[in-house]
């Protein structure tokens, strides 16, 4: 960090800090309460991942992919079992494709839920906290009715799903969504369009398009720069293509493009257009038998693939090696969140500290998969 | 672009780059280390090509005594086409350009895989480990790791094959 | 009670101050809002609506010297394990611990290919209620703790025994 000059001083955050999300510890140098540079120290939460795939086979390897974003496990799931059906040429029946989808986009609904609660948790607002955290217990108990698990599912598998839906699925989950889209006009009333909260997010940590590029940001954090990037809509996996759903993008209506508030925006957009999808995967859904082309032993061809899904946080990608045998070669996970971060000395560099407490929050990040 | 055409393209280029791989896809290109930061410029200005995002570093350890490899996955924003760039280095000095300058978020990447793989990125302006503490020892995806004894005076215990624990 | 019984009037209690030192102590223990992997969020779905451990007298604390339990949350890797060990020696006396997780109790899933995973958090803090699961429900950590209180309300911390 070099050395401290004149007013400046060194402030430590975390890594035990109630607004990091988990284990982070930040670097701040400050002159005075203006931050002039900020070194993110990771690594806390790193639990070898990569080292464990090389070592398990590729269906043990599921549970480890759950646990690395652990606020989105279904997106977790999907990303790896797309890729390696990608690279053993496995046709799933559609059945399985919508059973994916309509998990997955309920877990992205869990998981902003959870990010924009905690997002106002953290500017100082309590309240919306426990109201998103009321709803996204339902949509856990959806979770538990289908697989058993609350947080980490290990249910989708190469081939297949772990189990069918249960009786009468459709019907409750209808009732879900029913009762929920009300819900998120309540939000809106108790946060969006808070004064506080627009003073506290709106101009602040603003992250133009190119830079967003060059760091990599993807998923919501792009998008709330402006640019129109979504993998679900650009490079369709899985069925995606069927549905009708918009990608919304920030338009900085009380501030500049790509402020805090246009990605927190976008996220509450995209809640809108996950009840849009489900409801649209819910009418069409098939039936058949999910474990059809389930493999007797995952033993995929000689050779690699890289693939990207789009998790709630944006381009997650998955980088398979396969030597021939039943145990991956190398697995490497490219990590949303890892990316986003990443940006945080550039964007916060100008602005108070509390402030860098919004633009963190505002990122949405899970340290669970930026450390694996 | 298909990943054909880029491969016209960058032989047209740079034809001493080149490097014939069997191993890898069609989607997967090797070239010679000691051009690339050369060619990452090129392949990022160019305005046919205009690989404008970076998508992933991946490192591989190719086995026993084989050497050292980087995988870069680049993506074009604007044409939609992507190219996977594979560069080998020796196992016992690896080292390559870094490309840290050009996509800001190559500066992490490049730590991540000089972290688990030891692969020194020669330019990078702050090359330190990223996740595991700065005075771990070994580089821990390669293949042939072994894990340390203690550290700070913690054991880090091990499961052996036959004896069980510790 | 014995000779003492009905010398009072109705309102009036009478209990050894050890006792009674125990029981003040047991029902409302702070915990330190210290979420580490997976299971810190299991831990704040149970601060949060449908569980809320407010009403067992729980409430989370951001520093560790304002608070009476650590609920050590998910996975503890090397780079953090001296850290959790700092923060546990910040905690005023009287302390406890909670070991919420395979993780934090054993390594969990990390156990055998994990080079940077510590094993078992109880090489570095003293544990005193080990909650299993992968992640535990909110249920069982509200079990955990309620073990704990329990636990808290038999000590003794007058006639105890300084060492």
């Amino acid at each position: 960090m070099g050395i401290v000059q004149g007013d400046q001083m060194i402030l430590n955050i975390g890594p035990q800090h109630p607004s990091t999300h988990g284990v982070l510890r930040l670097e701040v140098r400050t002159d005075g309460e203006i931050v002039s540079e900020i070194k993110p120290h990771l690594g806390y939460l790193h639990r070898c991942f990569e080292k464990h795939s090389e070592n398990v086979t590729y269906e043990q390897v599921i549970p480890f992919t759950d646990r690395c974003d652990y606020l989105a496990s279904m997106n977790s799931n999907f990303g790896y079992v797309v890729a390696m059906e990608e690279l053993m040429e496995i046709k799933v029946p559609e059945r399985v494709d919508y059973i994916r989808i309509i998990m997955g986009e309920l877990n992205r609904i869990a998981s902003h839920l959870l990010a924009l609660g905690v997002y106002g948790l953290d500017i100082g607002a309590f309240t919306p906290f426990l109201y998103m955290f009321r709803d996204r217990e339902r949509i856990l108990d959806m979770f538990e009715l289908t697989c058993g698990a609350r947080l980490l599912y290990n249910y989708m598998w190469v081939g297949g799903v772990s189990h069918d839906l249960p009786k009468d699925f459709e019907k409750i989950c209808i009732g879900f969504l029913d009762y929920f889209e009300p819900q998120i006009k309540e939000y809106n009333n108790l946060l969006t369009y808070n004064k506080i909260f627009i003073e506290r997010t709106a101009d602040v940590g603003v992250i133009p398009a190119d830079v967003a590029v060059s760091y990599g940001v993807t998923g919501p954090n792009l998008r709330g720069s402006g640019v129109k990037w979504d993998v679900r809509k650009d490079e369709p996996y899985s069925i995606y293509d069927r549905f009708e759903f918009d990608i919304p993008v920030g338009e900085g209506q009380f501030g500049t493009l790509g402020d805090c508030f246009d990605r927190y925006w976008v996220r509450m957009l995209e809640i809108s257009q996950s009840v849009k999808i489900l409801r649209q995967a819910l009418k069409d859904i098939p039936d058949g038998n999910v474990h059809q082309a389930l493999p007797k032993k995952i033993r995929p061809p000689k050779g690699s693939v890289y693939r990207r899904t789009e998790s709630p946080r944006g381009d997650l990608g998955y980088y398979i090696v396969s030597d021939g045998t039943p145990v991956p070669y190398r697995v490497k996970m490219r990590s949303p969140a890892f990316t986003a971060l990443s940006c945080l000395d550039e964007v916060s560099r100008g602005w108070m500290i509390s402030d860098v407490i919004a633009i963190l929050g505002s990122l949405d990040i899970v340290l669970g998969e930026i450390d694996r | 672009m298909t990943s054909a055409e880029i491969k016209a393209v960058l032989e047209h280029q740079f034809p001493a780059a080149m490097v014939e791989n069997e191993d890898l896809t069609e989607k997967q290109v090797e070239l010679k280390g000691n051009q690339w930061l050369e060619i990452a410029t090129f392949i990022k200005n160019d305005p046919d090509l205009s690989f404008d995002q970076l998508e992933c570093i991946t490192g591989y350890d190719t086995g026993e005594d084989g050497p050292l490899q980087t995988r870069y996955n680049l993506h074009s924003m604007e044409h939609r086409h992507k190219i996977e760039v594979v560069i080998s280095h020796n196992r016992e000095n690896p080292n390559v350009a870094s490309i840290e300058q050009l996509w800001r978020i190559g500066d992490w990447f490049e730590r991540e895989t000089y972290d688990m793989f030891g692969i020194v990125y020669e330019g990078h302006r702050d090359l330190r480990r990223i996740l595991c503490p700065d005075d771990w020892e070994g580089w821990p995806l390669r293949k042939d790791y072994e894990g340390q004894e203690t550290y700070h005076g913690i054991v880090v215990q091990k499961m052996k094959e036959e004896e069980g624990w510790e | 009670m014995g000779v003492l019984e009905n010398k009072f009037q109705d309102n009036v209690i009478v209990a050894s101050l050890d006792k009674l030192l125990g029981w003040a102590r047991s029902t409302s223990p702070w915990y330190f809002q210290f979420g580490l992997a997976c299971c810190a969020i299991e831990m704040m779905a149970s601060a949060a609506s449908r569980h809320d451990l407010e009403r067992i007298g729980m409430m989370p604390r951001s520093s560790p010297r304002q608070a009476d339990v650590m609920i050590v949350a998910g996975t503890v890797t090397m780079k953090m394990a001296l850290r959790v060990k700092k923060l546990y020696e910040q905690m005023a006396d009287p302390k406890y611990v909670i070991s919420m997780g395979s993780c934090a109790t054993s390594g969990g899933p990390y156990w055998q290919h994990g080079y940077h995973v510590l094993k078992g958090v109880d090489l570095v803090v003293p544990v005193d209620v080990y909650v299993p699961g992968c992640p535990p429900r909110p249920e069982a950590l509200i079990e955990g703790l309620l073990k704990l209180q329990e636990k808290i309300q038999t000590e003794r911390p007058l006639t105890r025994k300084s060492a």
